[in-house]
């Protein structure tokens, strides 16, 4: 079994290297532009686009123009994708029958889809139509992905370029980024998904009669569509009895693929990965985990290359690697511990805690897949988070909230790694008596503003956000378990919304206007107060003049490196989250296995 | 000036500086510092309810809130004392620079001329482009420009070197400094700048708190250092809700109280370094004047600190500022005493250094003495004939009018030195010849470094005498640091390439730039800068003026020109060109010292963490006791003794922000791995000491 997770995490991360390396290569001739100038009639497709849309392509845009275009496009996919849900039952490709989507929960939603995060309050297979999770959904996995990407994009050209105006055209950044690079990814993961077993039909669902008469308990919900809960605060049950199953069906290889590949994580059923049709095998199950960190190291390559010193991303990848191999380490070793109330009733503790666990996936391959989800700003699952014991079900939520900058989000792993790398800078710089400079730029005061920004805004929504929630009704409505692990899930819910992640400690009701709303706020904030930051530190940079690195400058590359930005990291998760970690997951396990 | 004999904690400081603490105990002076101004509002929330508590109806105890409140308060005042004490240091400097500058009386001229009309009026009243006259025995009214006159100066108030120096019109010694005094003669200067506004007062105000402005550096660290207290301000926000939440959930124990709050929330804020950057900042400045530096900014310091090329001009820096005789070296056929006997009759009247030195070493290697001359001539060096030397036998007559031009008869002998140039034509004039050998020597001695200088007697040449450049003792030494810290040295010489790549090597300086006119200066300082790196430079003349202005870290001479203090941003009162490297130390070691700080700062926090959050929370999770790895006495004693240490820990690191952070010449790699280890791993460490410490002392005192 320890073997096994060795070498199932080594074997993932070869592969993923020698699959990024290339990857990288097509990454930087696509967005610098040298692919459309090599191959003429790409030149003149994209030259055709911006003259339909009317768009200026050989502009280069100052950051603020560049941030203004990434608004201006996210608000207008946010009315499309709120009224496609409102109008999906008299839409096409409804099979189902799906009627409109309420709208809190499109608000939801739509903001989920947009900002990347795909955090999912609602059920694909009961509340989406084909055409609402083709058009909008899997439209949105693309261009949420792109403009993480375009964003990454932006300031690696403020490292690189020297006394310049702009940092890039956000249109033709977002068009090569979805044309070139997305797209033809997604078609060989899909392909290759359908060759193991996930369907792509447009088929109505398939009523199968079950071999024996099963009896379950659903929970009762009132007219409010909230559980009714009894006396004692425990929700009512009421038995239920069927003898057919009712199997969704769906384009789901198509969507899959973005999924993973875009970092995106909403599931086409609510079981996400850890549905057969999403996820049939173990194969399946590499290939997505493979998908999910291929274009985040794809592009901290790419950025090593761009930068013209490749040690400087293979040290940013160091730091991500290392912490990632702690973050596995970590989880499986929770893991493989099983719960010692069931231990204590005579249960076998082997082969570990398989609650919420697939057996086709086991305890290694869950393990990998949750670090991985959750380093990535991915969230797609193939294990109930909800489920793991309190210290495996810490590993995600704290790696969640360090930014996801384990190579994090497609584009947004590097930039908020990035971020950490300009703090780091910043402090290391003053040790060695010079003021901060990183890949040749100085580090002043604008840019440690902006910086104080991008990592401020998101403990305070997420903390804020739970504050709110643990204080009102409203919030503690939606609490189905009492108690440190409850007060985990909205923290658990806080997270993932603000960081963009999008996976979920179950047990939390979301799906009211009140967690709909202040989700969706803690998305769009999560999103933008790190995107706007980001790209007004880009603009900065590339105004400035790039300075020579002499021996007595702060060396950005080597084991030395890697390990400060590591500490920047561990440290800045550990001071802001330590309090709220102790009273959730440390206070669980302690309670759990102090007895 | 008072520059030594001032101890740390001086008492003649150190009780002004605790009456100053207590006086910026006010909102307005904290409000500049919005870390401790946030330690502030929490003594006084603390205070207020403490008070109330002492009613009986308070969250807590009131003995223990107030005690909480005092160390908060202490936490203030500790900061407060160690900014008065950093001012009390440098305005104990600046004091002694001021006593300098008394208000006097000014002759204020109506015009630019000596007999213009003369109104006598104090000396504070003068404005810039004012004209004053300046007689022997006057003190110089501002900082000005000599216009007319010639006067010797004594400008001992401000070098500290007592021979006085002569100030003239034009020319690079045409400036004179407020608070020095006119010895002899009188001069007529143009004040250069409005009273407060002179070098020395910019120095001031720089070391006094309420008019220093923060340094681009100090604003970035400030800026991190306030977001790190917004963070730390939404975690305990946070926490209060998520305790009343935890109490509901677990159902037992009560809510966190206010106080506790307050007091991990001081904890977590960086108030350490909070507390001491102003102290650093000003710290740094006095460090500076200590050196006899005056800098016209805090970011010149800063841009001191990252220089990545210094530019330094051979004569003076590099090398002892005069040549001096080495070796004689005859042509064939000639001894080598006949050489220096020559040599040395034709330097007796050179009263340049260069002259004296080959009388003294004709003197040591053959006792050759000096002596009287009879009927002799001095032909003094003159920039169209590039030679100087004697004529011997000239007969009386000419001698008896002497200024006239002597040109009369013949002279018996003519002996000569000079380049080899000038020799070579001196001898096409009189019909003599410059042996191949000669030639050679001359080549040799240039390849050497040195230079050489031919001696001829009549129409015959007798050799060469080398005149070697003396590279100052230690300063090859101090180069080789220089470039462990990544810092390349260039040599400014005039010498051509030969000479200059010979003082070169034996310098150790990483590069040089012969032949320099100061417009390739200029030309040298754009590349390095086109390239990304920043240049410091001294300077002293007008014509270095363009160079100073356009170097990031400009080091005028005080004994040189008006123009070049007004390019450069800084005045080294020595005018010793060597003290650019001592600059570049100090603006190290005041970023190093605040990002030191700061890391031990944050580092810190670990340790108050495992202190308070069991304390905090264990009244509601009895569990949560396992992170009390300390095992501290009881949750009172565990916040109090956060609360001392956080508070003790400004004091006891005041002598750390005031030296500074030693300074190692080390590359930038091992130099990072030291300071991370002292003060991030130190900064991790040694709070659990400390704090398990005070619990021990507060528990053997039975107070908890």
């Amino acid at each position: 079994m320890n073997s096994s997770i060795v070498f199932q995490t080594v074997m993932y991360l070869v592969v993923l290297f020698v699959l990024a390396w290339p990857l990288s290569r097509l990454l930087a001739t696509a967005l610098d532009g040298s692919l459309s100038s090599r191959f003429a009639f790409l030149g003149r497709s994209e030259r055709a686009l911006c003259r339909l849309m009317g768009i200026n392509a050989d502009e280069d845009m100052p950051w603020w123009r560049y941030a203004l275009a990434l608004l201006v496009f996210h608000l207008i996919g946010a009315v499309f994708v709120y009224a496609q849900q409102r109008l999906q039952g008299s839409l096409p490709f409804n099979p189902a029958n799906m009627g409109a989507v309420s709208p809190d929960s499109s608000f939801n939603t739509s903001i989920s889809f947009l900002t990347n995060t795909n955090w999912q309050g609602y059920s694909g297979e009961s509340t989406m139509s084909y055409f609402t999770q083709m058009l909008s959904l899997a439209a949105h996995n693309f261009m949420s992905a792109a403009t993480g990407l375009a964003v990454a994009v932006a300031l690696i050209r403020g490292f690189v370029r020297r006394k310049a105006a702009g940092v890039g055209n956000a249109w033709l950044d977002i068009y090569r980024s979805t044309v070139y690079i997305l797209l033809p990814l997604s078609l060989v993961v899909a392909v290759f998904l359908v060759g193991q077993g996930v369907i792509q039909n447009f088929a109505g669902y398939k009523d199968v009669k079950l071999s024996e008469t099963v009896t379950y308990q659903v929970p009762k919900t009132g007219a409010d569509g909230q559980p009714v809960k009894d006396a004692k605060g425990n929700p009512v049950l009421v038995d239920t009895k069927t003898a057919i199953q009712t199997l969704p069906m769906g384009p789901v290889a198509s969507q899959e693929a973005i999924k993973m590949l875009g970092t995106n994580g909403g599931g086409f059923f609510n079981a996400n990965s850890a549905h057969p049709f999403e996820n049939p095998t173990p194969l399946s199950n590499f290939v997505q985990m493979l998908s999910i960190f291929l274009i985040p190291a794809a592009l901290v390559f790419m950025f090593g290359r761009w930068v013209g010193d490749a040690r400087q991303g293979l040290t940013v990848l160091g730091a991500m690697t290392l912490l990632f191999v702690t973050m596995v380490g970590v989880e499986y070793w929770a893991e493989i511990h099983a719960n010692p109330i069931l231990t204590h009733l005579g249960m076998s503790g082997l082969p570990g805690n398989m609650e919420g666990k697939e057996t086709r996936f086991g305890i290694v391959a869950s393990s990998l897949f949750t670090v991985i989800t959750t380093a990535a700003s991915c969230g797609a699952v193939n294990t109930m988070h909800d489920s793991l014991m309190p210290l495996g079900g810490l590993v995600p939520m704290w790696l969640i909230k360090l930014g996801e900058v384990v190579f994090g989000g497609v584009g947004a792993g590097l930039y908020g790694m990035l971020i950490y790398a300009i703090l780091a800078v910043f402090l290391s710089g003053l040790m060695i008596g010079r003021t901060p400079e990183y890949l040749g730029k100085k580090i002043e005061a604008f840019e440690m503003k902006m910086v104080a920004i991008a990592i401020l805004a998101t403990p305070c929504l997420i903390l804020g956000g739970t504050a709110l929630s643990v204080m009102l009704d409203v919030g503690k409505a939606g609490m189905a378990n009492p108690g440190a692990h409850g007060f985990s899930e909205v923290l658990y819910a806080f997270a993932s919304s603000a960081n963009n992640n999008g996976s979920a400690f179950a047990g939390l009701s979301a799906n009211t206007p009140f967690y709909n709303v202040m989700l969706g706020i803690a998305m769009w904030f999560g999103r933008f107060t790190v995107i706007i930051p980001v790209l007004a530190i880009a603009g900065k940079l590339a105004a400035k003049p790039r300075l020579a690195q002499t021996s007595g400058t702060l060396p950005t590359h080597g084991p030395l490196f890697v390990m400060l930005l590591v500490g920047t990291v561990v440290i800045v998760g550990a001071l802001t989250y330590i309090p709220a970690l102790a009273l959730g997951p440390v206070i669980e396990h302690l309670q759990l296995f102090g007895r | 000036m008072s520059k030594a004999g001032l101890s740390l904690f001086d008492t003649r400081l150190a009780i002004p500086a605790i009456f100053e603490s207590f006086r910026k105990l006010s909102p307005v002076v904290q409000w500049r510092n919005p870390v401790m101004f946030v330690v502030w509002v929490g003594s006084v929330v603390t205070t207020v309810l403490g008070v109330h508590a002492l009613g009986g109806h308070g969250e807590a105890p009131a003995a223990f809130i107030l005690a909480v409140a005092a160390w908060l308060w202490f936490t203030v005042l500790f900061a407060n004392f160690a900014e008065a004490l950093a001012e009390g240091r440098g305005k104990a400097q600046a004091d002694a620079l001021r006593a300098t500058r008394k208000n006097g009386v000014a002759k204020k001229l109506a015009s630019a001329a000596r007999n213009a009309k003369v109104q006598v009026l104090d000396s504070n009243s003068l404005r810039k482009d004012d004209y004053v006259l300046i007689e022997a025995g006057d003190i110089v009214p501002a900082d000005g420009e000599v216009l007319e006159g010639v006067a010797s100066v004594d400008e001992s108030a401000i070098t500290g070197e007592s021979a006085p120096v002569i100030r003239e019109s034009g020319g690079d010694f045409s400036a004179v400094t407020g608070g020095t005094r006119v010895l002899s003669d009188w001069l007529v200067v143009r004040v250069t700048a409005n009273p407060g506004e002179a070098f020395l007062d910019r120095m001031i105000a720089m070391v006094e708190g309420a008019k220093r402005k923060k340094t681009p550096n100090e604003v970035a660290l400030t800026i991190l250092l306030v977001s790190l207290t917004l963070t730390f301000l939404v975690v305990c926000a946070s926490l209060l809700p998520f305790s009343i939440y935890s109490v509901g959930a677990a159902g037992a124990g009560s809510p966190v109280s206010i106080t506790v709050l307050i007091a991990l929330l001081v904890c977590l804020i960086p108030t350490t370094i909070g507390g001491l950057l102003s102290a650093i900042g000003v710290a740094g400045m006095s460090r500076m004047m200590q050196a006899n530096v005056i800098a016209t900014s805090g970011r010149a310091v800063e841009a001191a600190g990252d220089v990545d090329v210094l530019l330094l001009d051979k004569t003076g820096t590099i090398t002892l500022g005069n040549r001096q005789a080495s070796a004689f070296i005859p042509a064939p056929g000639v001894t080598e005493q006949e050489l220096a006997d020559v040599a040395q009759l034709a330097s007796l009247a050179d009263e340049t250094p260069e002259g004296r030195s080959i009388v003294v070493l004709a003197k040591e290697r053959f006792n050759l003495r000096g002596r009287e001359l009879k009927d002799a001539l001095f032909i003094p060096f003159t920039a169209q004939t590039r030679m100087s030397g004697v004529d011997l036998g000239v007969q009386a007559a000419h001698k008896a009018h002497e200024g006239d031009i002597a040109v009369a008869a013949p002279a018996t002998r003519q002996i000569r030195k000079g380049s080899a140039d000038a020799i070579r034509k001196h001898m096409q004039t009189v019909g003599g010849d410059f042996p191949k050998a000669v030639g050679d020597a001359v080549d040799d001695v240039a390849r050497r470094g040195a230079t050489p200088l031919v001696v001829a007697d009549g129409t015959k040449v007798l050799g060469v005498v080398e005149l070697k450049d003396i590279v100052k003792g230690g300063i090859k030494e101090r180069f080789a640091e220089l470039r462990q810290m990544g810092i390349k040295t260039v040599m400014i010489t005039g010498d051509n390439r030969l000479t200059a790549a010979a003082i070169a090597a034996e310098a150790g300086v990483d590069d040089f730039l012969a032949e320099a006119r100061p417009e390739d200066k200029l030309a040298l300082i754009r590349e390095h800068q086109a390239a990304g790196r920043l240049v410091a430079m001294t300077g002293d003349g007008t014509n270095d003026a363009p160079a100073l202005a356009q170097a990031d870290v400009a080091v005028a001479m005080n004994s040189g020109t008006q123009a070049a203090k007004e390019a450069g941003n800084m005045v080294d009162l020595d005018s010793n060109p060597t003290k650019l490297i001592e600059i570049v130390e100090i603006g190290k070691q005041m970023l190093m010292t605040r990002g030191s700080l700061t890391t031990f700062s944050v580092a810190n926090d670990v340790a108050k963490y495992f202190a308070i959050i069991p304390a905090a929370f264990a009244v509601t999770y009895p569990q949560l006791k396992a992170l009390d790895v300390m095992h501290l006495n009881s949750p009172a004693s565990a916040i109090m003794s956060a609360v001392i240490f956080n508070a003790l820990i400004i004091v006891a690191l005041i002598p750390l922000a005031l030296k500074g952070v030693k300074y190692r010449a080390l590359g930038a790699g091992p130099l990072l791995r030291r300071n991370l280890l002292v003060y991030g791993l130190g900064g991790i460490l040694v709070p659990f000491a400390g704090i398990k410490l005070i619990d021990m002392l507060l528990g053997a005192a039975g107070w908890v």
